[in-house]
């Protein structure tokens, strides 16, 4: 599905990432786990194809096509889905003719005639229920004064609608308290198949006991340094960052 | 023939000593005579050229009229049995137009009669109020044609069942066609209106708009005023609409300009009495090598009133937005609340924006803010929305246009709002 090779990425003057290897395959989930500042939200900036980042080296492969070459429109239309550590408020713009518009928009790029608005109202329901998300809520401006867990609910039903083959959660634990948390995981969770994938960063573990990932990768200093299963995941939690930090300086001692 | 003998031969045609309006416009034609077109040099035309618009070829005076399926194909969708006042070529049409309410409710006649009615006191106490504001040659050009104006009057107490839509049909069929529309407004206590004002360049060549539009509201008036300019990039526009609150009343107005070679728009909202309110709105959406340059004025007379106004900008291409908005908060006008703000987004990289409050106070006790923007679509924004698939053509649209919405709210009849929202949307260019 994703096969990032070598990936540097800088912003201005500053390198952030400095050679990520990672495969995922259909139907896994990985979660990539690191400290402030390792690069994590740059590795799902690059990926989504935000314009900030300059990518100096390495190839990034998203089913069969070179994720670098298409524009983050194009990346949306072929499957890859970015869950926003921080989603922007857009007032004025309607929730409901924002997913509308991209829905479409993915459809016509797939050759599919659009939604009417009978069809959409049903898928729209249908996926409403599984962050039990408000109608009130998406009549509203985008966002707009939403609180931090009606952001991320809402971030989880746009990615329900547009159906990605990879999704990104950047951060979506954040700013959640246990009962928001329980609702994304779980509509993360029902949205989980064999044909699609996932990549889960975090902070926290936390996150990490609802959303089970097949794969843990530890990012530290724009690096892969460690990877395994879900019990990396546990190993960190319960001796912190500062364990791996030791071990890299001294693996390159 | 130059443009000078041009104008001269339109205005001894036009003008007749047994008209009330006779004096007036003579007045205003020696002041023309005098003063000339203004030029750039003139501080309130810094950024608007004006002068290379009146070309020799330009034509003055009536003209054959539209048949009456032209003037209802040209009708704002919702309005077509509501009250309509035709203007073709500058000069009000009687038999074109339409009253919809009753005689006890409305009056419409043209500015002659009128001035030589019951209304002639009127007439002759506030037409040409607007000068004191603008002592230059262009409304003073406009002063002397205004026998070919309307007057109207809204009467005591009553509530229009319909807004008055003014159409002002400009043919440009046989080259640049030079209209000069008068209307004077009367207002009277109690009474509430609204007044939508469009223009339409009707044939292929090029026209050009010279309008003076007075208003008066008197106590407890409700005046709901819309501008929309959209007659293409052939026609240009000066345009002055003053209004005066003569007593406590409430003045809302929007100027929406989607189109337009050179616009300049004046505002003015005088405040003459004591707890007055006046909402000023504008959007000004640009493409092109066009111009629009809303001019407003608030003047605050007396103590307590208070007036907000919003004005958007979207320049695209090489076009250019100018916003000036004075306010005067004069000694006596304690307690004056006056807002203001102008927000403009430059999409083209050869666009411009000029934007200059202008704050005049001489109280002590008064709540004043200004405040202006100019910049581009949030990258933040932009960037989410084409992270859901939505193409960067549809995300600019998107966000242009909850941008002007703001705007567009502000206009309360519907059927105005829903035509302006249309075309708004039509000149975004949202597609799916």
């Amino acid at each position: 599905m994703l096969k990032i090779e070598n990936l540097q990425a800088r912003i201005e003057e500053k390198e952030i990432l400095k050679g990520i290897n990672l495969e995922i395959k259909p139907g896994e989930v990985h979660a990539i786990m690191g400290p402030n500042g390792s690069g994590k939200s740059t590795l799902a900036s690059v990926l989504a194809g935000r314009e900030d980042y300059e990518v100096t080296g390495g190839s990034i492969d998203f089913l069969g096509k070179d994720l670098l070459e298409l524009s983050p429109e194009d990346r949306a239309k072929e499957g890859l889905f970015l869950a926003f550590q921080y989603p922007v408020e857009i007032p004025g713009v309607s929730t409901t003719n924002f997913i509308k518009t991209a829905v479409n928009e993915k459809r016509k790029y797939q050759g599919l005639d659009p939604l009417d608005a009978a069809q959409f109202l049903r898928t729209m329901k249908e996926k409403m229920k599984l962050v039990q998300i408000d109608q009130s809520l998406l009549s509203r401006s985008l966002n707009e004064g939403f609180s931090g867990g009606e952001k991320k609910r809402n971030e989880i039903f746009q990615m329900a609608m547009l159906e990605p083959k990879l999704a990104i959660l950047d951060e979506t634990d954040s700013g959640l308290d246990i009962d928001a948390l329980r609702i994304v995981a779980n509509g993360v969770n029902e949205l989980r198949s064999s044909n699609n994938s996932f990549l889960v960063v975090t902070h926290y573990q936390r996150l990490l006991d609802y959303i089970v990932p097949d794969f843990v990768h530890v990012l530290y200093n724009g690096r892969i340094v460690r990877s395994g299963t879900k019990e990396l995941a546990l190993e960190l939690e319960e001796k912190g960052y500062d364990f791996i930090k030791a071990e890299v300086e001294k693996e390159t001692v | 023939m130059d443009v000078k003998t041009i104008l001269q031969d339109t205005y001894t045609a036009s003008s007749s000593a047994q008209s009330g309006l006779s004096a007036f416009q003579q007045e205003n034609w020696t002041n023309f005579s005098n003063w000339g077109l203004p030029a750039l040099k003139h501080e309130e035309w810094r950024y608007t050229r004006i002068r290379n618009l009146f070309s020799d070829k330009l034509i003055a005076g009536q003209h054959q009229l539209p048949a009456k399926e032209t003037i209802s194909s040209f009708m704002l969708p919702g309005l077509e049995s509501a009250n309509s006042i035709i203007f073709v070529n500058g000069y009000f049409v009687h038999e074109l137009s339409h009253i919809q309410d009753d005689e006890s409710s409305l009056i419409v006649k043209s500015l002659e009669t009128a001035s030589n009615d019951e209304d002639a006191l009127f007439v002759k106490q506030n037409l040409g109020h607007s000068a004191r504001y603008h002592t230059d040659g262009i409304n003073a050009l406009n002063g002397a044609f205004a026998a070919g104006g309307v007057y109207m009057r809204v009467k005591k107490g009553k509530s229009l069942t319909a807004p008055v839509a003014i159409y002002h049909f400009s043919d440009s069929s046989n080259g640049l066609r030079f209209s000069q529309p008068r209307v004077l407004v009367n207002i009277e206590t109690g009474a509430q209106a609204t007044v939508v004002e469009h223009y339409i360049n009707w044939g292929s060549g090029d026209t050009l708009t010279n309008e003076v539009l007075e208003i008066c509201t008197s106590q407890d008036a409700v005046l709901n005023y819309i501008k929309i300019q959209d007659e293409g990039n052939a026609s240009s526009h000066t345009g002055t609409t003053h209004i005066r609150q003569l007593a406590k009343s409430l003045t809302h107005a929007v100027t929406i300009t989607l189109s337009g070679n050179v616009v300049r728009n004046n505002l003015n909202m005088v405040m003459e009495a004591e707890h007055g309110e006046s909402h000023m709105y504008g959007l000004y959406l640009l493409e092109g090598e066009t111009l629009a340059d809303n001019h407003t004025i608030v003047d605050n007379a007396m103590p307590h009133c208070y007036s907000n106004e919003l004005y958007k900008g979207i320049m695209d291409g090489h076009s250019t937005g100018v916003f000036n908005g004075k306010i005067f908060v004069r000694k006596d006008a304690q307690k004056t609340n006056a807002y203001q703000s102008n927000k403009n987004i430059l999409i083209g990289s050869n666009s411009a924006a000029n934007t200059k409050p202008q704050l005049e106070i001489f109280a002590d006790d008064v709540k004043c803010s200004h405040g202006c923007t100019i910049g581009k679509l949030d990258e933040d924004a932009l960037f989410y929305l084409r992270a859901r698939g939505i193409s960067i053509e549809n995300a600019q649209a998107l966000l242009l246009h909850a941008f002007a919405m703001d705007i567009l709210d502000q206009i309360k009849d519907e059927h105005v709002r829903t035509f302006a929202d249309k075309l708004i949307s039509n000149r975004l260019s949202f597609t799916i």
